[in-house]
């Protein structure tokens, strides 16, 4: 078969079973614009600026555990689309990026809208492609769902020059692949597993510290098993939220910086540390040299470089984690004593007790624990959450009482801002059946306010909650802990009216004042199927609490704040 | 941790953007590449890259994973010292005016030989291991050399 290298993209998304493409058009990608133009496939979202476009198609992959798709032209459009190739790739999210260059012979003359996006993009990508002829192009887009997909998954970014979409060529799409230099360890080492399955049966006092590899893995089923059948007391982080089920006993909550006491005490104290498909961030760890300072690690991590790239680990083991934890099971499922763990598990609930996760409710103000608490308590986990970046979204992942993957989507090891709005359209694509809310801060949300008109115009009714406190509230606190109080560059005191923003793109505005309004204002904005911004205006000064100091150690944590 | 110097041997897939990435993974990370080697490897489609680091051991561990990881790496080989041969190569350049014989003998005695007698300059060529090869540019310094090239390190698996 003879194809153009435009008809060859639309091809091959339609054989990877694309269902939903985010993109912007430009000068580059004009003639695969065409095409998209004459199919009738795919659906295709244009959204209001190439940033959303990669958020919206990251969201899209974080809900369905699918590749997500983006298209932007070249220069500017590409530039535009660097934030949320890495935002995707920090937090390993399959992603194909498909970009237009200038045409070959132009490549390296500054041509108009020329930018080498292949060498901006090499750091944040997990694989790139410049298309050098129309020949090799169905075999480059081949390879980039499979790298998207296949081992760590990740972004991958491919540049087609714009005479190759107009050249002919024979299109061939093989249903599979293999790749002589890249072949991921889905198995783990049989002997290292064995090892482990000894030093877990062991332990006094083990810990599960899980990651966002089990999302990855899709192997939520698989701890479930693993924490029900041993009674390992487990903690989350910030990715991993919803592995467990907030109400499972054995669950002592998020880790890390704004993580329980409970949950990082187990870490400090723990004889064992079983991380699944996690890798150690700074914001996990705290002070490194005081970091699980009794324990011994298992680390199972499909990604070889994870592993001993920030903690000396025991026993390594790189294999596909679902595959590893049926081992692991397995090996458990005979000879483990459940019994021998009461005297840790008691101490550990001590600890729950003693420091619970909490805040002080108030009847005057709205507190911005008790909005997340309040949308928790009206959709629990029959609703998809998405956040900003900053205290909203540390809120949310603390007091979200979350059941279930791919019902959460946040970005997690970039950290974007602007990330959560476009991401909820990407996520409310996937799942039409479900409410999607975004949390969002009165700062996040004008990093991306534009994409109201793709949500109206598009028909996306996604439910943005600002916790309003006119604040950059996440600096704020830094400024007032570590900083004296001198609130630099952190007052959102000029605010726009955000019903009326709402309003003028066409969708659903309310402003909150009142605790009783909240849950009308968010029926009313269900009812009305637009897109929503519910503007809560929460108690200014609220701190995220827990909180470990940047450098400090997991144990030593600030549990509150005296004015 | 202690820094050790290291040679490492990457087999790669010989395409357009490769180099890019393995020096890439170096610059991004702040680690050091003291001399780099490049060549096809003969009737393949791969190219044989020798990097000379040095880091300490989690630097040298993480490098080793870092380019396993680059999807276009086939094989990549850590040399340990006393399993390997290595060898590099120095060209020299003299003033005409020096002692032919004496740069002769100190060329032959470092594996090499005189390359070139022009009207004005003498070259001369040596290979030998990299640490050879420095006690030969030592040698020579008395002889007033005008320009020193130098390549990096191969390195090859004695057995």
């Amino acid at each position: 078969m003879q194809l153009t290298g435009s008809q060859m993209v639309i091809e091959a998304l339609k054989a990877e079973g694309v269902k939903v493409a985010f993109g912007y058009p430009g000068g580059a990608v004009l003639n695969i614009y065409d095409e998209i133009y004459k199919q009738n496939d795919f659906r295709h979202i244009l959204t209001r600026h190439e940033q959303a476009a990669l958020h919206a198609a990251d969201g899209y992959a974080r809900a369905t555990g699918e590749v997500g798709v983006a298209l932007v032209t070249s220069g500017p459009g590409f530039t535009n689309a660097v934030t949320g190739i890495a935002t995707a790739y920090t937090d390993s999210i399959p992603m194909v990026v498909i970009s237009g260059q200038v045409a070959t012979p132009l490549i390296g003359t500054d041509g108009f809208q020329e930018i080498d996006a292949v060498g901006i993009s090499r750091p944040c990508t997990k694989h790139n492609f410049l298309v050098k002829s129309v020949e090799e192009l169905p075999l480059v887009l081949k390879k980039a769902f499979y790298l998207a997909r296949s081992g760590r998954p990740g972004p991958v970014h491919v540049d087609i020059p714009k005479d190759i979409t107009a050249e002919t060529g024979p299109f061939a799409y093989p249903d599979e692949i293999t790749m002589q230099t890249y072949k991921p360890h889905t198995r783990g080492n049989p002997r290292q597993i064995q090892k482990a399955i000894a030093a877990i049966k062991s332990a006094r006092q083990p810990v599960l510290y899980v990651g966002g590899g089990a999302v990855l893995s899709q192997a939520a089923e698989l701890v479930r098993t693993l924490v029900d059948l041993t009674g390992i007391p487990t903690v989350e982080t910030l990715m991993a939220r919803g592995v467990l089920s907030a109400t499972s006993e054995h669950l002592l909550g998020m880790v890390g910086m704004h993580g329980t006491y409970a949950a990082n005490m187990a870490m400090s104290e723990a004889d064992l540390m079983i991380a699944l498909g996690a890798r150690f961030d700074d914001r996990v760890t705290g002070r490194l040299s005081e970091f699980a300072k009794h324990a011994e690690i298992i680390h199972v991590d499909i990604d070889p470089s994870s592993i001993g790239k920030i903690v000396e680990v025991d026993y390594p083991i790189v294999g596909d984690l679902s595959q590893v934890l049926k081992e692991l099971i397995a090996g458990l499922s005979d000879g483990f004593e459940p019994e021998r763990l009461s005297s840790w598990r008691q101490r550990l609930s001590n600890y729950s007790t003693i420091h619970p996760l909490t805040y002080e409710d108030s009847a005057a103000s709205i507190k911005p624990q008790w909005v997340v608490e309040e949308v928790g308590r009206c959709f629990s986990a029959e609703a998809v959450i998405t956040t900003d970046v900053g205290q909203h979204q540390m809120w949310a992942a603390q007091f979200y009482p979350f059941d279930g993957i791919h019902k959460w989507v946040t970005s997690g090891g970039l950290g974007t801002m602007g990330f959560g709005f476009p991401a909820a359209m990407g996520a409310k694509c996937a799942r039409p059946d479900l409410p999607v809310i975004n949390f969002t801060g009165d700062g996040s949300i004008l990093m991306n306010i534009q994409e109201l008109m793709t949500a109206v115009a598009n028909d996306v009714p996604v439910i943005n909650i600002i916790l309003n406190n006119n604040y950059l509230g996440m600096v704020r606190q830094w400024q007032t802990f570590f900083y004296d109080n001198r609130l630099s560059e952190v007052n959102l005191e000029k605010q726009p009216d955000f019903v009326k923003l709402a309003e003028a793109f066409g969708g659903f505005g309310r402003r909150v004042t009142e605790k009783r309004d909240l849950l009308p204002a968010i029926e009313d904005a269900l009812k009305s199927g637009k897109v929503a911004l519910i503007d809560v205006v929460v108690e200014r000064m609220e701190h995220v609490l827990p909180m470990v100091p940047t450098g400090g150690s997991l144990f030593n944590m600030i549990l509150e704040h005296k004015e | 941790m202690k820094t050790e110097r290291r040679v490492v041997s990457v087999v790669t897939l010989n395409e357009h953007g490769v180099l890019s990435r393995i020096s890439g993974l170096f610059a991004g990370r702040g680690y050091n590449i003291e001399s780099l080697t490049v060549a096809p490897v003969p009737g393949s489609e791969f190219s044989h890259v020798s990097i000379e680091t040095q880091g300490n051991q989690r630097v040298l561990e993480q490098i080793v994973k870092q380019l396993h990881k680059l999807i276009p790496v086939l094989k990549v080989i850590e040399h340990e010292a006393e399993n390997t041969i290595e060898k590099e190569m120095a060209m020299v350049k003299f003033p005409i005016n020096e002692s032919l014989s004496d740069i002769d003998a100190l060329c032959r005695a470092y594996n090499g030989k005189i390359a070139n007698v022009g009207a004005d300059f003498i070259v001369g060529m040596v290979t030998d291991e990299p640490r050879r090869v420095a006690n030969f540019l030592k040698a020579v310094e008395k002889y007033r050399p005008t320009e020193v090239v130098k390549s990096g390190v191969v390195a090859m698996e004695r057995e």
